[in-house]
């Protein structure tokens, strides 16, 4: 009995192991063009762990568990009228290495307003903040993996790093994926910005063919005629081995 | 004959960004300083339906010049207390509570420096492969301004030494006074159990983070 838990148990984490993460496309840690990075990064190499139930599992969301405005930043926290700035969709699919969909992930995305001021505490920038914008979403991807919500275009913004720095227009994202290793935090740019090559943000990113996938693209295809432009932005999580050897019959 | 490709056709990964300075907005609203969600994430999941011993898990963040941060996005993912994940790659028979997804989020915070996670105490977890188990340990993943890449570690519980000292991950840390960093004492204050779990991001004693 023991024999045919060890069993069940090895099928089922050796069949979900994820690929290595290559971190030759990801800033490594310690990135001085982006100041706040200096004291902020491991300096002694990560401990390499092979995956264990631990690695491949991770929380699951439910849809029931969002409002039904949670991925419309346009009226999900509109008081008296709408946002300021130009009206965009947002859209795009999640997918794995494997090039499958990842249906029922948590996405978030939060942004500044119009004008490149967020809803914080502690932002003091002199853009007014926006009475009917949030600048906050959430949405759970369907069964093909493909999200979409309504917002304005952020604007750009100064930040302290160099005394001229500035961020160029950019949605931060959230996702989960099925796993605890697929977990991703980054941001989405825009086509065309002019300040996507002065920032040092983006400049932490060693391989600027990895740079061109947080670019979402101008989608005319999605736009709504005579309303709003849509941009697209896919998202690509950690893919898990295929099952080359299936054994599902050990133990069964 | 071709002679065959090697360039498969895996498609790379995003990359990461910085979650910035203003990631509450978000992933904490409330922290950032306004309510929007009627649902809203936390980092208290101890429900009144939860199996299992109730803990308190606090600590500080430091950067590399002693500092605690005040800003930083701290998550958690862990076993039930019977050492199940609320998972389907998780195939151990039963112990499934499912009032317990075993998932926390919270933030540093921006006064005192201190988070804080409620939950319970997990079991056990059955290691790699179905191979003996790991140590009860809860999953931490960390994301900020001046975080590039959100930083893995796990905390494991200090009243729980001969576990630890069997644990397969603790024991491939080659130097054993870096297993400590990883190591969370337990108290006691006003009849609540606190683990205490500070993490070092840098310097003399930088915590343990892994390649997951
Ligand atoms: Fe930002």
């Amino acid at each position: 009995m023991a024999m045919r838990r060890s069993d069940e148990a090895a099928r089922l984490t050796s069949d979900a192991e994820f690929h290595q993460r290559d971190r030759t496309i990801h800033p490594p840690a310690h990135t001085p063009v982006y100041k706040t990075s200096v004291l902020r990064s491991p300096r002694i190499p990560l401990w390499s762990l092979q995956n264990s139930l631990s690695e491949v599992t991770g929380p699951m969301f439910s849809p029931e568990e969002l409002g039904p405005l949670d991925n419309d930043l346009l009226r999900n926290y509109a008081h008296d009228g709408e946002p300021i700035g130009e009206q965009i969709i947002v859209h795009g699919y999640v997918l794995d290495g494997n090039g499958r969909p990842i249906s029922g992930t948590l996405v978030e995305v939060w942004q500044a307003n119009a004008g490149g001021r967020y809803r914080h505490r502690n932002d003091t920038y002199i853009a007014p903040i926006d009475p009917n914008f949030g600048g906050c979403g959430r949405m759970i991807t369907d069964e093909n993996g493909h999200y979409f919500f309504r917002t304005v275009k952020p604007g750009a913004y100064p930040f302290r790093n160099y005394v001229n720095s500035w961020r160029p227009a950019h949605i931060h994202f959230s996702i989960f994926g099925r796993a605890f290793v697929q977990r991703l935090i980054t941001q989405m740019y825009f086509e065309g910005d002019p300040l996507i090559p002065h920032d040092s943000i983006i400049a932490t990113i060693p391989d600027k063919s990895a740079v061109e996938r947080l670019i979402a693209r101008l989608d005319l295809n999605a736009a709504l005629p005579l309303e709003c432009l849509a941009y697209r932005f896919d998202i690509v999580l950690r893919g898990s081995r295929q099952t080359l050897f299936d054994n599902k019959l050990h133990g069964s | 004959m071709d002679r065959p490709s090697f360039a498969f056709a895996y498609l790379p990964e995003t990359p990461s960004q910085t979650a910035g300075p203003y990631v509450h907005i978000g992933l904490i609203p409330k922290q950032a300083g306004f309510d929007i969600f009627e649902n809203n994430f936390s980092g208290d999941i101890a429900g009144p339906s939860v199996q299992g011993e109730r803990i308190t898990i606090e600590g500080r963040i430091f950067d590399g010049a002693g500092h605690s941060t005040r800003d930083v996005l701290v998550e958690t993912w862990q076993a039930n207390a019977a050492g199940r994940y609320n998972h389907p790659a998780d195939g151990q028979r039963g112990a499934l509570d499912k009032s317990f997804r075993g998932w926390a989020r919270t933030g540093t915070d921006f006064a005192t420096g201190v988070y804080a996670i409620r939950t319970i105490k997990p079991g056990a977890v059955v290691g790699r492969k179905g191979r003996r188990r790991m140590a009860p340990h809860i999953n931490f993943w960390l994301a900020s301004r001046g975080i590039n890449i959100g930083l893995a570690t796990r905390m494991y519980f200090g009243d729980e030494e001969a576990a630890n000292a069997a644990d397969p991950v603790l024991n491939i840390i080659e130097q054993p006074e870096r297993r400590k960093t990883l190591i969370a004492p337990r108290s006691e204050r006003d009849g609540n159990i606190i683990y205490t779990f500070d993490i070092h991001l840098q310097g003399e004693r930088e915590t343990v983070f892994f390649d997951v």
